[in-house]
C-alpha cells in the first residue's frame, strides 16, 4: 500500500481506476507486458521531446475531464456509403446498433472474444506492432491502451472485403473515458477499407495495429469531428510487406485536444505508404489543439512513402506536426516525401512543425517541406474583384490549400463525402 | 456611367499622396483612354475604383450610375458592374478556372437578385466565348492563371469580362507583355464587348493598343491629375513626341 502521506505518483493515479481485463493466458501475458512497458516508461511529460508542443496533462489525469456533447441534425460522415457498421457508444460495442459482423472477404470479431480464446491468430499480433513502435520513440499512452483496452474489434481480411468496415464512435456521456484497441490483419493479396468517425467519448484512447502482408491493401479514412471539448489520443501502428499498400487519411475538425500518432514500418520491397491529414480549427467555438505525430521507417528497397498534412487555423487554434522519415542503410531507391503546411487565418493561431529526415542509404530520393502562411491577399482581392464575396472567396482558397491532402483519398465517393463535411464546417465557421 | 470628382488618394502605409484631384467622366457607350508616364497614378486609379486595400481616399468621390463606389466592398462593386482587367492577373493554385468563373458569375447574379446560371447553360456560354479568344478546354480546366503565358493570362481576363458582362470595364495596361498577334486577339475581344450600355477606361503607356481599340476620348495623366484631354489625335501626339512636350505645355 502506498503511504498516503507520500504524494502518489502520476502513473499509479492514472491507472488506479483501471482493471486489466481477463482473457486467455496469452492475452493476459500481452496485457501484463504492456503494463510493464508503461511502468518502465512512465506517463508522457511536458518536458519530453515528443510532447514539447502538446500538453499531456489531461490525457494523464486519473479521470476524463468533462466534455459537452455537440448537438446537430447533420448526418454523420459516410452515411451514404454502403458499409458494414460497427458501433461503439462511449467506448462500448453496441450489438443492437451494429450490423451483423459476417461479410465476404473478412472475419470480424469483438476484441474481448478474440482475446478470450486460447488459440487465435490475434495471439501473434496483439501489442506486437505497438511494442515495435516504442523504439526509438517511446509512446507510453499506446502501451497503456494495450494493457487496459476494454473493447475493440479484430479484423482479418482474407480476400477482397465486400464493403468498407465502418467504425462509428458515439459519445453520449459527458464524462466517458474510452479505451479501444483494434487489430487488422490483411493477408496476402487481400484488401480492406476501414472507416472511422465520431467523437467517441469525453476522453478517447484508440490504438489500431495493422499488419499488411505481401500484396495486401489497407485503406483508412477517418473523420474526427463534432464535440468541441473531446480529447483524443490515437495511435496507428502498421507494418507493410512486399508490394503492399497502406493509405490513411484523417479529417479533423473541432476538439480541444487531438493527438494522432502514426507509426509505419515498411519491411517489404516495393511497398507504398501514404499518410495524409486535413485539420481545421476555429478557436472561437472552443479551444482547438491538433497534433499529428508521424514516424515512417523504410527498411526495404524501392518503397514509396508520402506524408501530406494540412491545417487551417483561426481564432487561436493550435496545430502541431512532428513527422519523421527514417531510411535504414539497405533501403535503397526509397522515395520519401513529407509535406506539412498550415494556413493561419489570423495572427492568434499557431503552428509548430518538426520535420525530420534520417537517412542511412545512399541512393534515395527524400524531400520534405514545411510552411506556415496567411491567406494570399492578392488572390483574395482577385476573387472578390470578380464578385465572389469575401467569405466564399476565403473558402475557395482554403479548399485549394487543402486539395493536395484531400486528393490522397482514392475513392471518389468517399472523397466527396469528406469534401461535404469540409464545406459544412466552413459554412458554420465563416470568419 | 462613371463619374470621378476631385479624387485624392494616399497610400495607407506611408504618407504619400498618389492621386491629387482626378476629375473624369466616362459616358455609357464610350471608350476613354488614360495615358501617362510611369508613376503618374494610372494603376492606382484602377485599384481604387475596384476596391483594393492599401489606399486611403482623402477627398473626392467616384460614382457608378450615381452610386457611391468608394463605400462598397470589392465584390459589391463587381456586382454593381465594375470590372478591372489586371495588369498582372493573379495565379491561384488549386482553384479551377471554370469553378472560379462559375462561382463569380453566380455570386454576381445572386447579389443582383437574378437567377443563377445552370451548369449546362454556363458550359455552353463559356465554350462559345472561349473559342473566340482561342482559349482551349485545357486552359479552362487548369487552376486560375497557373502556368499561363502572359498572353494567355490577358486573354483569360477578357474571357472573364465577357462572361461577367460588366457595365464599366477598366483595363490596366492590358497590352503589357503582349506580342502583336496576342494584342490583336485581346483587342478583338474587347471590341466585341463594345456596347451602348457599357463604358471603357483603357489605361496604357503606348498608343499601339489604341490602334486596335479606338478610343473616343484620350486623357493624359501626370502627377496624380488629368492634365490634358482630347480626341484620338492626342494619343498619336504622345506616340510621336513623347510626354515631355505635353507636360511642358501644361506646366
Amino acid at each position: 500500500m502506498a503511504n498516503p502521506a507520500v504524494k502518489q505518483d502520476p502513473l499509479a493515479a492514472r491507472i488506479e481506476g483501471l482493471t486489466l481485463p481477463d482473457g486467455a493466458g496469452w492475452a493476459n501475458d500481452a496485457r501484463g507486458a504492456a503494463l510493464s512497458r508503461l511502468t518502465a516508461m512512465g506517463l508522457p511529460r511536458k518536458r519530453d521531446e515528443y510532447w514539447k508542443y502538446s500538453d499531456p496533462t489531461t490525457l494523464n489525469a486519473p479521470e476524463a475531464p468533462r466534455a459537452g456533447l455537440f448537438v446537430t441534425d447533420e448526418a454523420m460522415p459516410f452515411s451514404d456509403t454502403d458499409r458494414l457498421k460497427i458501433v461503439f457508444v462511449d467506448g462500448v460495442y453496441d450489438a443492437e446498433a451494429s450490423d451483423d459482423l459476417a461479410m465476404e472477404g473478412v472475419e470480424i470479431e469483438r476484441l474481448s472474444d478474440a482475446l478470450a480464446r486460447d488459440i487465435h491468430w490475434a495471439r501473434d499480433h496483439y501489442g506486437v506492432l505497438e511494442t515495435r513502435g516504442q523504439t526509438p520513440v517511446e509512446r507510453p499512452l499506446a502501451a497503456l491502451n494495450t494493457a487496459f483496452a476494454t473493447d475493440g474489434v479484430v479484423i482479418r481480411a482474407t480476400g477482397k472485403a465486400a464493403k468498407p468496415i465502418s467504425l462509428i464512435y458515439l459519445h453520449k456521456s459527458e464524462t466517458s473515458d474510452a479505451i479501444l484497441h483494434h487489430l487488422v490483419k490483411v493477408e496476402e493479396g487481400a484488401s480492406v477499407t476501414v472507416l472511422e468517425n465520431g467523437p467517441a467519448a469525453a476522453r478517447f484512447s484508440k490504438c489500431m495495429e495493422v499488419e499488411v502482408a505481401d500484396g495486401g491493401q489497407f485503406h483508412h479514412i477517418r473523420a474526427q469531428g463534432r464535440d468541441h471539448e473531446r480529447r483524443a489520443s490515437t495511435h496507428m501502428f502498421a507494418r507493410l510487406g512486399q508490394e503492399s499498400v497502406y493509405k490513411s487519411f484523417t479529417l479533423t475538425v473541432n476538439g480541444i485536444l487531438t493527438r494522432n500518432e502514426q507509426v509505419v514500418e515498411i519491411t517489404g520491397d516495393n511497398a507504398v505508404a501514404h499518410i495524409a491529414g486535413a485539420a481545421l480549427g476555429d478557436g472561437a467555438t472552443g479551444a482547438f489543439h491538433h497534433d499529428d505525430t508521424v514516424f515512417v521507417t523504410h527498411d526495404a528497397v524501392d518503397c514509396e512513402s508520402r506524408q501530406v498534412f494540412k491545417k487551417v487555423l483561426r481564432n487561436g487554434a493550435e496545430g502541431v506536426f512532428q513527422g519523421k522519415i527514417l531510411v535504414k542503410p539497405h533501403a535503397q531507391k526509397t522515395d520519401g516525401y513529407q509535406l506539412s503546411q498550415s494556413l493561419l487565418l489570423d495572427e492568434d493561431s499557431s503552428f509548430q512543425a518538426k520535420p525530420e529526415l534520417e537517412i542511412y542509404a545512399d541512393d534515395v530520393q527524400c524531400s520534405h517541406g514545411s510552411t506556415t502562411g496567411a491567406i494570399d491577399e492578392e488572390a483574395l482581392f482577385y476573387l472578390r474583384s470578380r464578385g465572389v464575396p469575401e467569405g466564399a472567396a476565403t473558402d475557395l482558397l482554403v479548399l485549394a490549400f487543402l486539395a493536395e491532402a484531400i486528393d490522397e483519398i482514392e475513392d471518389e465517393s468517399l472523397r466527396e463525402d469528406i469534401l461535404t463535411r469540409l464545406q459544412g464546417w466552413l459554412d458554420r465557421h465563416r470568419g | 456611367m462613371l463619374e470621378i470628382k476631385n479624387l485624392h488618394v494616399s497610400l495607407e502605409e506611408e504618407d504619400k499622396q498618389i492621386l491629387k484631384g482626378v476629375d473624369l467622366t466616362v459616358e455609357a457607350g464610350k471608350v476613354h483612354a488614360i495615358m501617362g508616364p510611369n508613376g503618374s497614378g494610372k494603376s492606382t486609379l484602377s485599384y481604387v475604383l475596384s476596391g483594393r486595400d492599401g489606399y486611403e481616399v482623402t477627398d473626392g468621390e467616384a460614382l457608378l450610375n450615381g452610386e457611391d463606389l468608394l463605400e462598397m466592398e470589392p465584390e459589391e462593386r463587381a456586382a454593381a458592374g465594375v470590372f478591372l482587367a489586371f495588369q498582372y492577373p493573379v495565379e491561384i493554385p488549386g482553384v479551377g478556372n471554370m469553378t472560379f468563373l462559375r462561382t463569380a458569375v453566380n455570386a454576381q447574379r445572386k447579389a443582383r437578385g437574378e437567377e443563377e446560371m445552370s451548369a449546362a447553360e454556363f458550359l455552353k456560354v463559356i465554350r462559345e466565348k472561349a473559342k473566340a479568344l482561342k482559349i482551349d478546354a485545357d486552359m479552362l480546366k487548369r487552376p486560375v492563371n497557373v502556368g499561363f503565358s502572359g498572353g494567355e493570362k490577358k486573354r483569360n481576363e477578357i474571357l472573364q469580362m465577357a462572361m461577367l458582362e460588366p457595365k464599366m470595364c477598366i483595363l490596366d495596361e492590358t497590352d503589357s507583355g503582349l506580342d502583336v498577334d496576342a494584342m490583336k486577339l485581346v483587342a478583338e475581344g474587347v471590341n466585341a464587348l463594345r456596347d451602348e450600355g457599357r463604358g471603357f477606361l483603357v489605361i496604357t503607356h503606348y498608343q499601339r493598343l489604341l490602334d486596335h481599340i479606338k478610343p473616343d476620348v484620350v486623357h493624359i495623366m501626370a502627377g496624380g491629375r488629368i492634365v490634358k484631354t482630347g480626341g484620338p489625335e492626342l494619343a498619336l501626339e504622345v506616340e510621336q513626341n513623347g510626354y515631355a512636350d505635353i507636360l511642358a505645355e501644361v506646366a
